[in-house]
């Protein structure tokens, strides 16, 4: 065992720090930190550099357009790009549904999908949650009928919590193909062209102001049957699959650690008193206890790659992953908020087209108490925290 | 001993409640959150004048009920069960304090002012770089001649869009941490000199950030006492909140298992999962010490200062606490639906979130309450 890198493992982190420096979009630069609302052309003017670089896809086969990078490589990746604060790549094609696809998916839909996910020229969404199943998901109703020559199904139903729905070109859907079966043996996967008519598209604003989900609303949508991914009723594999990977990187140890970086900032320049508010014993005692749980997250994520590079079973750690990751993000955000002090209440979403008012109080105070809000999601999405721990119960320890 | 209410009291809390149930359910809320200025003024005047809840804590002299704390802390209560953004606590709780403990004129002028709503106040006490320690303030009051010049920057001053009057801590002398120079003016808020800049505030309320150039104000703007009056009011204040959470904590978690109950997930109400039955259990826990120490610390705000301060303080840190728990639980318990504009129950979290840190966060508290009461 080493902890090191090794010398081409160096050498592989400089030419990203150095691809990363020279290639980043300049206009992105910052945006993350004034909690700007990113548009659909902020995500996609990274994406494209990555893809033109064939960096965009870390995890993918290298025959369906990955890197090929071991994953030291994959870890070295996300470090240097939280630490260079890069915008997020949306995870809904590469992450999610591209693995699908390459996984699962025949010649032929791997040929006409994978490159648009790879590109960015297609934007994708992922519809699964229902009004009536979140946390159920097996229970989900949109129904989907095969025409009468079986050369497409007509969808029927609604889809929530469909994040940026509002920009997809195509979506991946969770449909009931057989009511009759039990739960999970009815349900298909397909894919389906977001333009096509009867989708309605319609936003729900969270509790900072933002406009990230949606609902769905699929009226007769005519789907191809060629669009289908896998066999019919047996989409709850590939669901399943993709959960899997989904679980992987909502640890997000990487950003959480320049997210502890970034309040170390803060509370090195704001005043507490005579004293920074990092020399109050309570506040750093609150950043020491933070750093201890994310270096333990850290390392169990490490412990998972480790496993699954040898070929074994991760037992519970995407489930582990999953639970701590998602509560440090949250203490990230109670921490920042608590250095807002007086300056969490002014709700300021300035910085729009045209508005060129200065923020109210420090510039990152203003996203402290929206982002508080915004990511209580995050023990929610991806499978809530309750349903990782019952995974975990059932799965894992036989109860 | 005694921890009943009076008859008049129960009646003040019925009438209330009564009326806000008619008046401020979460549609109509948000209508008045969406208005131009933030509220509807007629709710207030309804308040004033229809209700006569205003006079609660006000003496039978300038034409009130004879209350005090006790019957703030009940109004306070019901204002937090329909998340109300009226100006009660900085104009009838602040406001009134002042003036009820400077007596003379200016009680005799502005209290029915109060009483009648036709006064608003704002309290311009926090200031960019003083976090919660009261004495850290750089806005000076320059004695010239009989009067003052004020200069200065007020940080996120609830209500100030609304107010007529302001409440303003200012240095006559001293600096930094000294206790000394440190006084209270009461100010017109459409004085000479006084700029805002105007924004809605997370958590429903509108506020602003205060300028103070050169503003003359005459020599009976200053309000004797010094900090310890400041601190006195701030600490009226903050029990005030603290039965302002408990009401809203309290709403947040019958809303919370009520939806436990019609929720259903895996063929039955979410309600029947003994893990969230714990949860709504512990929550429930919560809601009560909340209680209990809205009690404690508002019965305590008349000792002496030392007792009074250490006691409000424990009550603050520990109410900032349970809130946290029951916001963030409930938040988890409703899922996605927990934290969108269109839920009810997310704007107590909203709401429930800010009362945390106002007038100072638990970990402020709590060293106040080492400070005041262990051994160094």
């Amino acid at each position: 065992m080493d902890l090191e890198f090794s010398p081409e493992e160096i050498a592989f982190r400089d030419e990203v720090r150095a691809f990363i420096a020279e290639n980043y979009p300049a206009e992105l630069r910052g945006k993350q930190d004034e909690g700007d609302d990113l548009t659909k052309e902020d995500f996609l003017s990274w994406h494209r550099v990555l893809a033109k670089k064939g960096w965009i896809a870390p995890a993918w086969p290298v025959e369906y357009g990955g890197p090929g990078w071991t994953a030291t490589q994959r870890y070295i990746w996300s470090e240097e790009t939280a630490r260079a604060d890069c915008i997020r790549i949306m995870p809904f094609g590469i992450t999610m549904v591209g693995p699908v696809i390459y996984t699962f998916g025949t010649p032929e839909q791997k040929a006409r999908f994978l490159p648009g996910i790879l590109s960015g020229d297609d934007w994708w969404c992922q519809g699964y949650s229902e009004p009536g199943a979140g946390s159920d998901l097996a229970s989900l109703r949109t129904r989907a009928v095969l025409s009468d020559d079986g050369t497409h199904y007509i969808v029927n139903g609604q889809k929530t919590w469909t994040t940026m729905a509002q920009h997809a070109d195509w979506g991946f859907f969770l449909v009931r193909t057989n009511p009759d079966a039990k739960q999970q043996e009815g349900i298909s996967f397909l894919l389906i062209d977001m333009k096509t008519p009867g989708i309605t598209v319609r936003p729900i604003i969270t509790l900072g102001g933002e406009h990230e989900v949606n609902e769905v609303f699929l009226e007769d949508v005519k789907v191809p049957v060629e669009n289908r991914i896998y066999e019919e009723n047996k989409g709850w594999t590939c669901a399943k699959f993709l959960l899997a990977h989904e679980r992987a990187g909502i640890a997000g140890v990487a950003a959480s650690k320049r997210g502890i970086e970034k309040i170390r900032d803060i509370a090195s320049t704001e005043m507490d008193g005579d004293r920074p508010l990092l020399s109050n014993p309570f506040y750093r005692r609150k950043v020491a206890e933070l750093e201890m749980d994310l270096t333990a997250l850290e390392f169990t994520e490490l412990r998972t790659l480790a496993n699954e590079a040898a070929g074994r079973d991760a037992g519970a750690a995407a489930n582990v992953l999953k639970i701590k990751g998602s509560e440090i993000q949250q203490r990230i955000t109670e921490l920042v908020l608590e250095a807002a002090g007086h300056y969490g209440a002014p709700y300021f979403r300035g910085f729009g087209e045209g508005d060129n008012e200065h923020p109210i109080g420090p510039e990152w105070a203003n996203r402290a108490a929206p982002s508080y809000y915004n990511m209580r999601k995050t023990t929610i999405y991806g499978g809530s925290n309750e349903v990782q721990r019952n995974i975990i119960a059932k799965m894992v320890l036989g109860l | 001993m005694d921890l009943s209410f009076t008859e008049t009291q129960d009646m003040l809390r019925e009438t209330l409640a009564r009326f806000l149930a008619d008046t401020y359910d979460f549609e109509t809320r948000k209508k008045m959150l969406a208005r131009p200025e933030g509220r509807d003024p007629g709710i207030w005047n309804a308040l004033a004048t229809e209700m006569g809840i205003l006079s609660a804590p006000f003496a039978e002299e300038h034409g009130g009920m004879g209350g005090g704390a006790i019957e703030n802390m009940i109004v306070m209560e019901e204002l937090g069960k329909v998340i109300a953004i009226e100006p009660y606590l900085q104009t009838v709780v602040i406001g009134g304090n002042a003036l009820k403990y400077a007596g003379g004129a200016h009680a005799d002028a502005l209290i029915p002012q109060i009483i009648g709503g036709e006064a608003i106040f704002a309290f311009a006490y926090a200031e960019p770089k003083g976090r919660y320690d009261l004495a850290r303030i750089e806005t000076t009051a320059k004695k010239d001649g009989a009067g003052y010049v004020l200069n200065g920057h007020k940080a996120v001053v609830y209500a100030a869009p609304w107010a007529t009057h302001l409440l303003v801590t200012a240095r006559t002398g001293g600096s930094g941490p000294d206790r000394e120079g440190v006084e209270l003016f009461l100010v017109d808020a459409k004085a000479a000199g006084i700029t805002r800049r105007d924004y809605p505030t997370v958590d429903g309320f509108m506020a602003s950030e205060v300028y103070f150039e050169n503003v003359a104000i005459g020599g009976d703007a200053l309000l004797p006492g010094g900090l310890d009056l400041i601190e006195r009011l701030v600490d009226d204040a903050t029990m005030a909140v603290c039965a302002e959470g408990l009401g809203a904590g309290r709403r947040h978690h019958e809303l919370t298992l009520a939806y436990t109950k019609e929720r259903k997930q895996f063929g039955q109400p979410i309600g029947k999962f003994q893990a969230l039955q714990f949860r709504l259990a512990d929550m429930m826990v919560e809601a009560e010490q909340i209680e209990s120490m809205v009690l404690m610390g508002t019965l305590k705000l008349d000792l002496p200062s030392a007792e009074r301060k250490a006691a409000v303080s424990l009550a603050k840190a520990k109410v900032a606490r349970s809130l946290r728990f029951i916001g963030q639980n409930a938040t988890q318990t409703h899922g996605g639906i927990g934290i969108t504009m269109e839920l009810a129950a997310a704007h107590y979290f909203k709401r429930t979130t800010m009362i945390e840190g106002q007038f100072g966060s638990p970990d402020y508290h709590l060293e106040r309450y080492e400070a005041l009461t262990l051994p160094a």
